[in-house]
């Protein structure tokens, strides 16, 4: 790759240099110089309104991370410690919940718990433990699989007790998987949406649903700059005190290259092995089977077709009378939006891993400024385009253009994420050998790095499609009538009261969950080939 | 003839369809060095772990002076075990490995300092308490492994292959030390080795696997 002409490298770091820039540097550089107006920023910390809401923010990320970290503790050991038929698939299973659009996840909760539990606290925190029970079942699994427990057994025979093993040993050697799973948990949860605007209501606002309620229904951007930059400020602390943590906590541990996993021998871990995939599986599809099944439900208790009917009819009225799109053209919108992010996304994210990887010190500093936007929200991103790109030289206010390009840049690092692996694993004695047999600079590329190229970008392009399919943030910002996308189409939906508009939200729901799974699949079916290319 | 304080009696262990061990029976004295000598792969490694508690037997019983002990969890059995590749702790440094049985045993701290700088001493690590334990030599680290196997008094010392890994020189040297260490302080052992040179110089008898299974 590094055959490649000057201008064609140049090329490929302008672009998305370019892109991030416009898109969202400026954007956020925005919000920060209409937050710093001194009035804004004090009233966060004086209003008595604006300070419970960062204090809900902060206490309801903090109790979801400790319950989520404290759940996903067993199925991570017993889904790492035991090999059993079906292992791979409970595995695959348990993070269904994760890849799930947030209003997805949202929905299906509405549907599952009792409506006592509407706009609750409780509501809020059990949905963000069953949308991050992934994240600790896979990080501190896949470190506790590591782990030799023959080291255990030793602090058996020295005398410890179970209880004495697990928190004097296991316990401190997978504190840095526990660390991570709670930072990532803590800042997904901090910055939780979709989830909060569904369950919370408007009785408890989150910093993020704050930010989107002055700006879209009280039209106070100044209060709305000044909270975004106080939840940006925030998260930025929490990342750089995150970096320089995990930078200090270099703990060497024995780990073996092979999985220790064996199969449960006695009857209490074969009990154990079976309550845990049976818990996990019924967590995971009960809350989704109350959505479908939600979607079936008619005016009166038995099963009818009329929300499906029905999804081609309007939903109404919008705002100020305008009428609102119907739910089928929302899907319509939806993909027609996520296939101009995903090639966005894709020439972006392409041209940058490619950039990345033939380029040294430049290379990494492309790839910290293509990361930010996965640490900030897409509230961030969304509002900040809503007050940049409303002007001279960029007026895109009133088109729908706007939409899918905030979906490109949320989706960006992750396509640059699925390629640049791909690239930087190509052995570079083919491209040496296809050289030595006379292929010129650009047929070695041709022959060598497209071919994997490909398979790595039509990967990550299907995870821009299924971010854009779900992505809620930004696009709650940018939405116009009559461009509604599903997760808009659905809050719209549940909005209106009356049941039938409920069943119909419960069946747009299911089809978002449907399409993002079949995207998700698609892209887990290429890697698996990928893998063994 | 010693009084017999460790016996085991027809131990059976299935692994799958096979039979790792099938009635494997054997003894070891009050303050008895006795070397199990087999190649790899023939189950004495299992045997130790049935013998430590920390692998249930499909049949057969595990006795100490006489009393069954076969259902004893490991950590009340007062039974050491030496690993070949040692697993220290690798979050802890030396003394914190070492002091890690006493400590869970409640003793007093001060009780344990003194105990640890004891052992250290004993296997010749004197000072290197706040080492970690990852820049220790393989033969230090066996050292430091040793140490905190004994660090709890236990009533008898199962040492798997604790020298294999060593090379030649500090495999013979530390072979004698061991055998001196155990005698001074009398404690009972049951030392699984491949080597038959090892096992004659640990030991005071020599049990071949073959013959576990001879009743």
């Amino acid at each position: 790759m590094n055959t490649l002409p000057g201008p064609v490298r140049a090329a490929l770091v302008a672009v998305p240099a370019l892109f991030v820039a416009v898109f969202f540097a400026w954007p956020v550089a925005a919000i920060i110089r209409r937050g710093l107006s001194v009035d804004g920023v004090r009233d966060v910390f004086t209003d008595p309104g604006l300070r419970s809401v960062a204090w809900f923010t902060l206490w309801q990320a903090a109790l979801s991370t400790v319950l989520t970290l404290l759940l996903g503790l067993l199925p991570a050991f017993v889904l790492a410690r035991y090999r059993f038929p079906g292992r791979a698939l409970v595995l695959a299973f348990v993070t269904v919940p994760f890849v799930l659009p947030t209003v997805v996840v949202g929905t299906a909760f509405l549907a599952f718990l009792p409506e006592s539990w509407d706009q609750t606290a409780a509501a809020i925190i059990i949905a963000h433990v069953y949308f991050n029970l992934a994240v600790v079942v896979r990080t501190v699994g896949t470190l506790w699989g590591q782990l030799d427990p023959r080291t255990e057994d030793a602090a058996r025979t020295l005398g410890a007790s179970p209880r004495q093993v697990l928190w004097r040993v296991t316990l401190p050697q997978l504190r840095p998987a526990l660390l991570a799973a709670a930072a990532i948990t803590f800042l997904f949860t901090f910055t939780s949406f979709g989830v909060v605007r569904i369950l919370g209501g408007p009785r408890h606002p989150t910093i993020e649903v704050e930010i989107w309620r002055l700006t879209t229904q009280a039209f106070d951007l100044e209060a709305a700059a000044a909270l975004a930059l106080v939840q940006l400020v925030g998260v930025t602390l929490l990342m750089v005190w995150w970096s320089r943590f995990q930078a200090g906590q270099a703990v060497r541990l024995r780990l073996r290259p092979r999985g220790v996993a064996a199969r449960p021998r006695t009857a209490g871990q074969r009990v154990l092995v079976s309550a845990t995939v049976i818990g996990l599986v019924a967590v995971v599809l009960v809350p989704l089977t109350r959505l479908v099944l939600g979607s079936f439900r008619g005016a009166g208790s038995g099963l009818s077709l009329a929300a499906w009917q029905a999804l081609g009819g309007e939903i109404g009225p919008g705002p100020a009378g305008r009428t609102v799109a119907d739910p089928w053209d929302a899907v319509l919108t939806s993909l027609r939006f996520a296939v101009i992010a995903t090639v966005v996304a894709v020439l972006v994210g392409g041209a940058a891993a490619v950039a990345i990887a033939v380029s040294g010190r430049g290379g990494h500093l492309l790839d910290a400024g293509l990361m930010l936007p996965l640490g900030t929200s897409a509230v961030t991103v969304g509002f900040g385009l809503l007050i940049t790109m409303d002007r001279r030289p960029i007026d895109l206010r009133g088109s729908w253009v706007l939409i899918p390009i905030a979906h490109a840049v949320v989706a960006v690092p992750f396509v640059v994420r699925a390629v640049l692996p791909t690239l930087r694993s190509i052995d570079p004695r083919l491209r040496d050998a296809a050289a030595t047999l006379g292929a010129s600079p650009s047929r070695v590329w041709r022959e060598i790095d497209l071919p994997f190229l490909r398979r790595a970008l039509v990967a990550g392009g299907g995870f821009a499609f299924a971010i854009s399919l779900g992505e809620f943030g930004a696009t709650s910002f940018l939405t116009r009538v009559g461009d509604e996308t599903m997760p808009i189409a659905i809050t719209r939906l549940l909005g209106r009261p009356s049941a039938l508009n409920l069943a119909q939200a419960y069946a747009l729901a299911t089809v978002l969950m449907v399409l993002t799974l079949a995207a998700i699949l698609a892209v887990d079916r290429l890697r698996g080939e990928a893998a063994s290319f | 003839m010693l009084p017999s304080m460790l016996t085991v009696d027809g131990v059976r262990v299935r692994f799958g369809d096979r039979w790792v061990l099938d009635g494997a029976s054997l003894t070891v004295g009050a303050g008895e060095i006795v070397a199990l000598l087999g190649p790899s792969g023939s189950g004495k490694s299992t045997l130790l772990r049935v013998i430590a508690g920390l692998l249930p037997p499909d049949g057969g019983r595990v006795l100490w002076a006489g009393e069954d002990v076969t259902a004893v969890p490991a950590h009340r059995r007062q039974f050491g075990l030496v690993f070949q590749d040692h697993q220290l702790f690798p979050h802890r440094d030396v003394a914190g490995n070492v002091s890690f049985g006493p400590t869970v045993g409640g003793r007093p701290k001060a009780e344990v300092r003194q105990r640890v700088a004891e052992l250290l001493h004993l296997v010749g690590l004197d000072g290197f308490e706040r080492r970690s334990v990852t820049s220790l030599s393989g033969g230090e680290a066996q050292r430091v492994a040793l140490a905190r196997a004994l660090a709890p008094r236990p009533r008898l010392l199962l040492l798997d292959e604790p020298l294999a890994a060593l090379d030649r020189e500090l495999h013979d040297r530390l072979a004698v030390d061991l055998r001196h260490l155990l005698q001074d302080l009398g404690t009972a052992g049951l030392h699984v080795t491949h080597d038959r040179d090892e096992a004659g110089a640990v030991a005071d008898r020599v049990v071949n696997v073959d013959e576990l299974h001879r009743r």
